[in-house]
């Protein structure tokens, strides 16, 4: 599996990202640049995170006019997977790739600290192959990451199990004190109907290399690497 | 030259508007044979202004150690200074403040201040890869305070952020000395190839100059003279001397120059920071003797109609003057056309070392590019110096005038709610701390911030220090010990100390008790890094934090902050503060002593201000760390933490509250116990060991020099002390993480 990782101006997990797949995980990466329009024959797209084009307006709504943003709802539509961690998942939000929104924090600061995460259910390949009952730890970084909906997508994303992790406490509980930014049932990620598009405000990435003494986030990528290549 | 901007007649009382003294005025004259016109004075007044000339302060400045085998640029030649870490890499690093600026427009204020210390990094090649910072403000229970407090930590956040480096470390004190001066020193480091450093020098007649990144505005106008006068009740005039940051354009600038730093098109590059343009061409120019001709026409600026005055002067952020070789201008264009950013040329090298600036097709100022930068015809002064009278009497301070309070259980109660002990938890979490996935300390609490080097097998440590309570009771002892502290805090997490950049924080130099107290701190600075063969990288000076209050002159604290990077040859014995198992034994590591001196609990408990510095010995604590150093590298101790603010109970809680830890331990009869507990005498360290290897480490503490005593053991989930419970871990740790939050949303 070939993926690409697009930089904007002013992403800043990019390189994390591609260390990641291509150091740890040992895939071919190929870095995709924002004026590009033309995914280099990348099969699995991400969109890192950072502050694309400053993030001055919204986060996210720069991005979505970007030439190679054409080339990635292209690739979503015609069933090619896509991930966006943070910055990424606004701006797949604001493309329309994802349902809902970003808002900013309920406390309305940035935050950034380890959280835990747990996969929602395993009818997609990013949660297929996690527990449904294990914390997974996996820091945030963010000050526009409260996910809302209205209450109509919500039945309809639980309906088809488009939620694929909520903020929980270590032990797995989902509940008010596990939520760091007020997002609406904690959700911390979700994706499309086709499920072939995942969003999640998280960073697995940093979460990934032993040396820094915390791997939750690889056993994400691990499982749903797993799950893919199965299926291929 | 009446031209453009020069119609004003300028008159030695001219110059003393700008803030220039009659003597200097005097000297432009002579070094230019001619009065200056408006425009050649206003350059004058800002490069011979104390930000950027340490005209005060360069005398005692090179007193300190600059050279070390590791070396690569010493303190004063390049933008930061440059040590080699091995492996063909170097680390650039560098301390700065933004005092001025962040106490009238925090937000601004400290953003800008993020901006111009990573510029400082990257213009050399260097991709920054960990931040730090060092904060003081007043009076916590004080509006402004907070107000302040808020500003400046979203500041600092909003910038870093969104540049994407992380902050690895810092500090966050309070007291009423820094109620109208708050103090905001940033430091940035990062890491480059060592043979690619990019040189801040301009030389090649012909070749050109080119004006890099954002456009010019009005914004940040004789910023560097107003960050070299006191703070009045005029000082809100100077509101457009603070600068506006874009961390977007920050981002785009950083990325564009290190492509450019990988080709050879260059001769040099420099930061636009205080002093902009006038800065960046005369200190480029002035290294080699070579001039340059500057169209200011060609600028790219903000808005129409700016005068030759305001180009040349302003501090509009994220700008760089780069030096191209003949030729190569396609390739450098084609960077910055990549990363949409503005790459005008705006003149080119000449011979003879003058700079001549043109705007409208007139000369509008022709000055010698030598006679305005430090190290060439900027003034240099010695200044008067006088012990003031309060360092005696805080001498006579005797422990037996403080009763031992009946209850040390609220004693500790309290301090682990003090704002200055409390968990930074509410400050630390609005920064980025772990963009970049080099941050080691995330999920192992080390007293230092530890940085990866991925790849290899060494990391690298750095921390910031400064207990300005301690230099300001006795500044010479006060600022060993920061030195001191900052190398405690990284042989503690596994690391040896190698260089050190400082931000000296002082009030108004002309004041002889103030220069008494920089003069005092740079003698203690010498000794400590002659000790530990750490040295002076660079950093920077600011002066005149004081202002009136009660028709008095108040100078804050003496704040010489220490900012000391130090290299982990093995990365895989990084050691953390925290406790980790239950059974282990929990040394102290140095001597107790009967002092309180200058703790905070004399002085917040007892609100007693009067002490000298607490009990410090260079030789001890350098034979500490030396045996500290041994313990860690033969893995003999599972958790090492440094005894700092708060004294050995303090640092016991830190040390549990990782884990939810508990400890057992008892205290020494032949102290007192609120000395024993709180006080802050130096070279303290606490070590957790576990009960296999505790044979091995009692050997090898006895064939050393250094003092050690058995406290207790790592315990159960509550603090016992003389079998005294203090409450559990989880109680406190919610306290102690929630206390600075309460006091500034409250």
């Amino acid at each position: 599996m070939k993926f690409g990782v697009i930089t904007f101006p002013g992403s800043n997990c990019d390189q994390d990202m591609i260390y990641v797949l291509e150091k740890i995980m040992g895939f071919e990466v190929v870095n995709l640049w924002h004026k590009d329009d033309d995914l280099q024959g990348a099969e699995f797209i991400i969109l890192p995170g950072g502050f694309s084009y400053g993030d001055y307006l919204r986060s996210g709504a720069i991005a979505n006019y970007s030439p190679i943003m054409k080339k990635v709802v292209e690739h979503a539509n015609n069933g090619g997977y896509v991930l966006g961690i943070c910055n990424g998942f606004q701006i797949l939000c604001e493309s329309k790739l994802l349902p809902g929104t970003l808002l900013h924090n309920n406390h309305q600061k940035f935050v950034c600290k380890n959280t835990y995460i747990k996969a929602d259910n395993n009818a997609s390949a990013i949660n297929q192959g996690l527990d449904t009952s294990e914390a997974l730890k996996i820091p945030i970084a963010h000050a526009e990451g409260r996910y809302f909906a209205t209450e109509e997508m919500l039945k309809e994303m639980n309906e088809n199990n488009q939620v694929i992790f909520r903020y929980c406490n270590e032990n797995g509980e989902v509940n008010a004190a596990s939520n760091p930014n007020g997002s609406l049932e904690n959700i911390a990620g979700v994706c499309n109907k086709n499920k072939n598009v995942f969003g999640m405000m998280p960073h697995p990435e940093r979460a990934a290399d032993m040396e820094l003494g915390n791997t939750d986030g690889l056993k994400i990528f691990e499982a749903m690497m797993n799950a893919i290549q199965a299926v291929v | 030259m009446e031209t453009v901007g020069n119609q004003t007649e300028v008159t030695v009382e001219t110059a003393k508007e700008l803030g220039l003294l009659p003597e200097e005025f005097e000297q432009i004259k002579t070094i230019l044979g001619r009065t200056p016109n408006f425009t050649e004075l206003s350059i004058y007044s800002v490069m011979w202004s104390e930000h950027c000339s340490y005209k005060n302060s360069i005398k005692w400045l090179k007193t300190l150690p600059k050279e070390g085998p590791h070396m690569l640029a010493e303190a004063g030649e390049e933008n930061a200074g440059l040590v080699d870490i091995g492996d063909g890499l170097a680390c650039a690093f560098k301390i700065e403040s933004h005092n001025h600026p962040s106490a009238l427009e925090p937000y601004q204020g400290a953003a800008t201040g993020v901006g111009g210390i990573n510029r400082d990094i990257f213009t050399m090649g260097a991709r920054p890869v960990a931040q730090l910072n060092s904060l003081r403000f007043g009076d916590i229970s004080l509006d402004r305070t907070k107000w302040l407090v808020k500003g400046v930590v979203k500041g600092i956040g909003d910038y870093g952020n969104s540049f994407g480096i992380p902050v690895v470390g810092g500090e966050v004190f309070f007291d009423e000395c820094y109620n109208t001066n708050p103090l905001v020193n940033a430091m940035s480091a990062g890491i480059m190839k060592a043979d690619k450093m990019i040189s801040a020098t301009s030389y090649g007649v012909g070749n050109p100059v080119y004006i890099v990144g954002s456009a010019t505005g009005k914004d940040g106008i004789h910023g560097a003279a107003f960050a070299s006068k006191d703070i009045t009740e005029d000082s809100m005039d100077d509101l457009p001397a603070v600068q506006v940051g874009d961390p977007f354009q920050e981002k785009l600038l950083l990325e564009a120059s290190l492509e450019l730093a990988e080709t050879d098109a260059i001769i040099g590059m420099q930061d636009m920071g205080a002093a902009g343009i006038t800065c960046s061409t005369s200190e480029m120019s002035g290294k080699e003797g070579f001039g340059m001709t500057i169209d200011l026409d060609k600028v790219p600026t903000r808005q129409a109609g700016m005068l030759p005055f305001e180009i040349l002067l302003s501090e509009s952020q994220e700008r760089m003057l780069v030096v191209v070789k003949k030729g190569r201008e396609a390739e450098v264009k084609a960077i910055f056309d990549k990363w949409d950013l503005n790459c005008e040329q705006i003149g080119e090298v000449t011979e003879g070392g003058r700079l001549e600036y043109y705007m409208g097709g007139e000369k509008v100022a022709d000055v010698p590019a030598e006679s305005l930068i430090l190290g060439g015809g900027a003034p240099i002064y010695e200044r008067e110096y006088r012990e003031p009278a309060y360092y005696k009497e805080y001498q006579k301070f005797n422990i037996d005038s403080i009763e031992e309070p009946k209850d040390l259980k609220s004693v500790a109660k309290y301090l682990w709610n003090h704002p200055n002990i409390a968990s930074k938890k509410w400050v630390m979490e609005q920064y980025d701390s772990m963009v970049g996935t080099v941050n080691m300390s995330t999920n192992k609490p080390t007293d230092a911030g530890i940085i990866n080097l991925k790849g290899l097998q060494k990391a690298l440590a750095f921390t910031v220090d400064c207990n300005a309570r301690y230099v300001h009771a006795d500044p010479e002892k006060g600022c060993s010990i920061a030195v001191a502290e900052a190398a405690r805090n990284i042989v503690c997490s596994g690391g040896e100390p190698s260089a050190i950049t400082n931000c000296l924080n002082f009030g108004n130099p002309y004041n002889p008790e103030v220069y008494w107290q920089f003069v005092g701190a740079i003698n203690g600075m010498r000794k400590a890094c002659e000790k530990f063969k750490t040295p002076v990288t660079g950093g920077n000076v600011s002066f005149y934090n004081q202002s009136m209050q009660n028709e008095k002159d108040v100078p804050v604290f003496p704040t010489p902050t220490i900012g000391m990077m130090g290299i982990v040859p093995d990365k895989t014995k990084v050691k953390t503060l925290a406790f980790q198992n239950e059974g282990d034994r929990i040394y102290l590591l140095g001597e107790a002593k009967n002092d309180i001196s200058s703790s905070e609990y004399l002085y917040a408990y007892h609100k007693m201000k009067e002490s000298p510095a607490p009990h410090f010995d260079l030789d001890e604590e350098f034979a500490l760390q030396s045996i500290l150093k041994g313990l860690i590298a033969e893995d003999l101790v599972v958790s090492a933490h440094d005894c700092a603010d708060g004294g050995l109970f303090i640092t016991l809680l830190e040390a549990a509250m990782p884990n939810n830890l508990g400890f057992e331990v008892n205290t020494d009869s032949d102290f007192r116990k609120d000395a024993y507990l709180f006080g802050e005498a130096q070279s303290r360290v606490v070590v957790s060991v576990s009960a296999k290897q505790e044979e091995q480490f009692v050997e090898a503490m006895a064939a050393s020099d250094v003092a050690f005593t058995l406290l207790g053991e790592v315990k159960g989930d509550s603090m016992l002390v003389d079998d005294e419970n203090y409450g559990k871990v989880s109680d406190a740790k919610a306290e102690f993480e929630s206390a600075l939050e309460n006091y500034l949303t409250k």
